[in-house]
């Protein structure tokens, strides 16, 4: 029989989904900062793999000579992010979300095994409870990457009155690496995240916005029935 | 007499939870676009001592520099410094505005306004008999580059004692220009007398090149390259915000580090 089984608590969806266009302005208003001292390349043994970024991307997305214009966006949407960012960490925390979402000593292992699975290596359908072990460690590792963000951010923001925090970060120059290698990493979190959705199908897809998902339920028996154990 | 309600079946549950809930995120969605759209085309300020920025967002940036300036700011916090052999040997620069070329020492003089109108002229050889004071530290460029570098001068706190400037240095600002006057920035007074703010004559223990500001620049670590004027012709002080160059194109005014 087909039954609603609450899923993701209001607060969880909403927090996901603002934070949505906030991360996309971030990253777009990154770009257009990041333009103006663009050094940036994945170098391997003198070869040149990736270089960020081309020519022909920066006139794509009309990014060149707009620095004042996205450090006066980033500094402001990163308030939305942070503060985004704080309620949903307590919301958690207070309602104890945080023991469907934080890896436990399992995770670690069976996160290999959904990935053997994804992959159509095994068949074995590994467990899954609220979140499988891969969602466990993935959500909690973007949740760890948003603080890096905020924290390298902070450095090159005011490193001098900050300088506590440029140095946690190895300095004022790393921490403009770390910053940037994290929004390389939210991207690819996101290919990933999407991709996912859209195998995984509307009734995993729909509880993100209405909060439940439809299950195949089997009628309680309306007497209680001894067990077996019992009657022994 | 209202009619008892009579209790849903499941898929009029599912349809209704879905209708609300999609309606409200559908809602949410045009909102935030309707919102970007309003902001991102919001007008731009009228350019006075600030411009170049969507109103709104100028507004973000000057609360935010406050709140940050009033909550983290302090001239205990040192800027970083390393040793000397860690100092670049040749130092990058970006632009010459103002500063162009080679000024002859002879036919330059540092002028400073006083409260009562009055205008000191001062010599480089003056400037250079106060004591000197030597930085190794790590220029940063809003360009978002960084570069170790060693400048020697005047401490700008020991020139206000020197020439006797207390009344001045109680205004909130700094202004200093060039000699030919296209390139200026307002600095508050906070930053100004920071211990690591120097009236620069020397860069690597030479005198400095002609792209770097020749004969006397300003170095204040705690600020972005873009308020390190090169090539000083004047300083004024004032309790309101003297203009600057790059404050009218769209950054941020106080650019504090």
């Amino acid at each position: 029989m087909k039954a609603i089984k609450e899923k993701h608590p209001l607060v969880m969806r909403w927090t996901h989904w603002i934070n949505f266009p906030i991360l996309a302005i971030m990253i777009w208003s990154g770009m257009l900062i990041y333009w103006a001292n663009d050094v940036y390349t994945v170098t391997i043994f003198g070869h040149t793999f990736v270089r960020f970024f081309p020519e022909w991307y920066y006139n794509l997305l009309h990014i060149p000579q707009r620095l004042a214009e996205g450090m006066a966006f980033h500094f402001l949407f990163m308030w939305f992010f942070t503060l985004n960012g704080i309620f949903y960490v307590i919301y958690t925390i207070i309602s104890g979300q945080w023991r469907y979402l934080v890896p436990d000593r399992h995770s670690f292992k069976e996160a290999w095994l959904v990935l053997l699975h994804d992959l159509h290596i095994r068949k074995t359908v590994p467990p899954q409870d609220k979140y499988n072990a891969a969602q466990r460690i993935a959500y909690t590792a973007i949740i760890i990457m948003g603080i890096g963000s905020v924290i390298t951010g902070l450095a090159i923001y005011k490193p001098v009155q900050f300088y506590w925090l440029a140095w946690l970060c190895g300095g004022y120059h790393l921490a403009r690496i770390w910053h940037f290698t994290l929004t390389v990493g939210y991207v690819l979190f996101f290919l990933i995240h999407i991709l996912q959705v859209m195998l995984a199908g509307w009734n995993n897809f729909r509880p993100v916005v209405s909060g439940f998902e439809v299950i195949d339920e089997q009628p309680e028996p309306a007497i209680e029935t001894i067990s077996e154990d019992e009657k022994a | 007499m209202k009619k008892p309600k009579k209790e849903l079946t499941v898929d009029q549950k599912i349809k209704r939870r879905n209708f609300i809930s999609f309606t409200i995120f559908g809602a949410f969605a045009a909102g935030t676009y309707a919102g970007w759209k309003w902001l991102y085309n919001s007008p731009e300020e009228i350019t006075g001592i600030t411009g170049g920025a969507h109103k709104p967002l100028r507004k973000a940036l000057n609360k935010t520099e406050l709140f940050f300036r009033r909550l983290t700011f302090s001239e205990n916090h040192l800027v970083k410094t390393y040793p000397k052999s860690m100092a670049a040997k040749v130092v990058r620069h970006n632009s010459d505005i103002g500063s162009e070329g080679k000024l002859p020492p002879e036919q330059w003089k540092l002028q400073v306004t006083k409260n009562s109108g009055a205008i000191l002229q001062i010599s480089l050889e003056e400037l250079k008999t106060l004591p000197k004071t030597e930085i190794v530290f790590d220029f940063k460029c809003v360009e978002g580059w960084d570069q170790v570098s060693h400048w020697g001068g005047v401490k700008f706190a020991d020139f206000i004692d020197h020439y006797k400037l207390h009344e001045e240095a109680k205004l909130e600002y700094v202004g200093l220009e060039t000699p030919d006057k296209q390139y200026y920035v307002g600095i508050d007074m906070p930053s100004a007398i920071h211990p690591q703010t120097l009236l620069a004559y020397e860069l690597n223990d030479q005198p400095l090149p002609g792209k770097h500001g020749q004969p006397l620049r300003l170095i204040i670590p705690v600020k972005y390259g873009i308020k390190n004027l090169k090539r000083i012709g004047s300083i004024n002080f004032s309790k309101t915000r003297p203009h600057d160059y790059w404050a009218e194109q769209g950054y941020d005014y106080y650019s504090g580090l």
